[in-house]
């Protein structure tokens, strides 16, 4: 494990390539480390393995992929210098990348420029609205999110809520998006609350929130250590309401930071890669899910993210268009993409049209509840 | 009242945190002006390593007093084959090599170790304790009892002890205390190791609460130097009462006026304070004599 991480870092430094007699140049700028690593660390690393399993098995119409991967360590400035890199000097023919939204900005200008078909693997819907000629997406936006846990508050007849979000990118966008759409699902927001980064306690802040009068819930959208410690707050101060987290924290990760205990009863919209076990027969994603979390598991030793599976859609969501493209033209890979209908990934299944270069709906978020530690559907 | 107590609480845990940060920095201050901006990779170092030796099998105490002696011999390595070198150098130089110190051990950290969050269980259970009103985890006690026990101990060392003498003879003037007999580089060496192990558990303290993860440092080092700042760098009581302080600010902030203000609110304060008292609460005014 360490061996591997060791030998991912030495790759990732030198911007190396896997495979020599390569013909198909795939590129890759991702965030694998910096502070958005939690990200880019296992989206680069479901690439190297997709990469080398499918030219283990012939690769594509008997081509090879080489894949360029550039760490940008969640700087978008850097982040536009590699997709240049990537597009000039490594004349790559599509790119997958920018784990988060600041870096996804400055690769989508070069890759319109240029003509190169891109996936980005970050949430915001800016992204793909307006529709780009050259720009996809695989992750759901944060505006999804809010709408699948408004859509379960008010299946549960909940109709005024507490927010507590981080103020990162991740949350504060979400945080917008959230209060943007709260009213369309007659949901009142009464009272909003921050936390920072690193902060180590957020009792005051769900004080306030437990004292004002006819809270029935709470939303806290962010990621990393806050999501984990509100939780454990919130069971430490004996809050008796439910509480909705975001995609943001779907991990078994989540579960062993806020511990079981105070984790129960915890819901939020989740893919179905965190309940790959407990799916039933017959769901569409059920091998496509299983398939990839044992591959990803038995390589790395460690549990699959959903953002891995971002990075393995997007992955199969180019091979199956340059394969079907039969050519390694950029513009010829980016109307196959255009033209992608049904197909299986780990986030959902994806339908593009030339107006939605996103093709996934609502029914792709599962809402997912924890209980005795684990997840469970309770769509 | 009942939330009063709550936010009173919050603010002496978190406090307390940045007060275990702050204390680290000041013997290496005192020893030699120093600002160790990589105070904070000792405490991440502190509980990334005792993490990884507890998950590998080793009991908790064990695993953190591994912990504790392995980052006191990072602190060692770090004066030996960093700030040695420079001696003589400005003290901002040597500051700014604290800084490319902190950065390398942050990478070093995150391909040895990874660049997951983790979490130690709480030493006493995670049942909270219901006292006026209002809840604290039994984990607060442990940490604010550590940062009393630190702040007597450091207490005791610069004013009962000939070798905390001997460390503050050093900060004052190298050259004098090298003519009555105090072995300088030995006190430097001294210094970065205590430093570091006072880092180290520091994080054994508060990884339950924080969580731990190769980046948390950089964080932690900006709250505790504020903290230092606030109470005086290099006195152990400014230490500990200047991290409780900024923590009750920031809790009472969050609380009564605005958790988008907390930060802001208390850097406000401690601006305030430095306007008018420039040595922080408890420092003492030198003057240099020419």
């Amino acid at each position: 494990m360490k061996v591997t991480n060791t030998a991912l870092a030495t790759l990732m430094v030198l911007g190396t390539v896997t495979g020599a007699a390569a013909d198909i140049k795939l590129g890759a700028s991702l965030s694998a480390s910096g502070p958005a690593a939690f990200l880019g660390d296992p989206e680069a690393k479901t690439l190297y393995m997709l990469v080398d399993d499918l030219n283990a098995k012939g690769g594509i119409n008997g081509e090879k992929i080489e894949l360029v991967i550039y760490d940008d360590g969640g700087d978008p400035n850097k982040a536009r210098t590699f997709a240049t890199r990537l597009v000039e000097d490594d004349e790559v023919v599509a790119i997958i990348g920018g784990s988060t939204t600041g870096t996804t900005m400055s690769i989508l200008s070069v890759a319109e420029d240029e003509g190169i078909p891109f996936i980005s693997l970050a949430g915001a819907i800016q992204i793909i609205d307006p529709v780009r000629e050259y720009v996809f997406k695989t992750p759901h936006t944060d505006r999804m999110a809010c709408e699948k846990i408004f859509t379960d508050m008010q299946k549960n007849g909940i109709t005024k809520i507490g927010m507590i979000s981080g103020t990162g990118g991740f949350g504060a966008s979400m945080e917008a998006q959230c209060v943007d759409v709260a009213g369309n699902y007659g949901v009142e927001i009464l009272v909003q609350e921050t936390y920072s980064r690193q902060d180590a306690d957020m009792t005051p802040q769900l004080t306030k929130i437990k004292s004002t009068e006819g809270v029935e819930a709470v939303l806290n959208p962010g990621f990393g250590q806050g999501p984990a410690i509100v939780t454990r707050n919130y069971a430490q101060l004996g809050i008796d309401l439910p509480l909705y987290q975001s995609h943001g924290v779907a991990s078994d990760g989540f579960i062993e930071l806020a511990g079981k205990e105070a984790a129960e009863g915890v819901r939020l919209p989740g893919t179905a890669l965190l309940i790959a076990d407990i799916m039933e027969e017959g769901d569409p994603q059920k091998e496509v899910v299983i398939a990839y979390k044992t591959a990803y598991e038995e390589e790395y030793g460690e549990a699959v993210s959903t953002f891995g599976g971002y990075a393995h859609d997007a992955f199969r969501l180019m091979t199956d268009a340059m394969a079907r493209a039969g050519s390694s033209d950029p513009s010829a890979i980016r109307d196959a993409l255009e033209a992608t209908s049904g197909m299986v990934g780990t986030t959902g299944t994806y339908t593009f049209s030339p107006d939605d270069h996103l093709g996934l709906d609502l029914s792709a978020f599962r809402m997912l509840e924890i209980r005795d530690g684990k997840w469970t559907s309770i769509d | 009242m009942d939330a009063l107590m709550q936010f009173v609480f919050s603010g002496l845990t978190v406090g307390a945190v940045y007060a275990l940060v702050a204390l680290g920095f000041t013997i290496i201050y005192n020893a030699s002006d120093v600002v160790n901006f990589a105070q904070g990779e000792f405490v991440m170092l502190g509980g990334m390593i005792t993490v990884f030796a507890f998950d590998a099998g080793l009991p908790l105490p064990l695993a953190a007093l591994l912990a504790i002696v392995a980052t006191a011999a990072i602190g060692v390595a770090l004066n030996k084959f960093a700030i040695e070198p420079a001696r003589g150098a400005p003290v901002v130089s040597l500051i700014i090599i604290t800084i490319g110190a902190s950065i390398l051990i942050r990478g070093a950290t995150q391909v040895l170790f990874d660049k997951q969050l983790h979490r130690l269980p709480a030493f006493s259970g995670d049942d909270p304790i219901h006292l006026l009103g209002a809840t604290l985890l039994p984990q607060s006690l442990w940490v604010i009892g550590g940062a009393i026990a630190i702040f007597i101990a450091l207490w005791l060392f610069f004013t009962r002890t000939l070798l905390g003498k001997a460390v503050l003879a050093t900060a004052n003037n190298r050259l004098a205390a090298q003519l009555v007999g105090i072995n300088t580089g030995f006190v430097m060496t001294l210094s970065f190791a205590l430093s570091a192990a006072i880092g180290a558990l520091a994080g054994v303290l508060v990884t339950p609460i924080t969580l731990v993860s190769y980046d948390v440092g950089v964080g932690l080092a900006l709250k505790g130097f504020a903290a230092a700042m606030l109470g005086g760098m290099g006195n152990p009581k400014g230490a500990l009462v200047g991290g409780l302080l900024l923590g009750l600010f920031e809790a009472l902030t969050a609380g009564y006026i605005s958790s988008q203000y907390k930060e802001a609110v208390a850097f406000v304060v401690i601006l305030a304070v430095l306007f008018v008292m420039p040595q922080g609460l408890f420092g003492q005014k030198t003057t240099e004599r020419v």
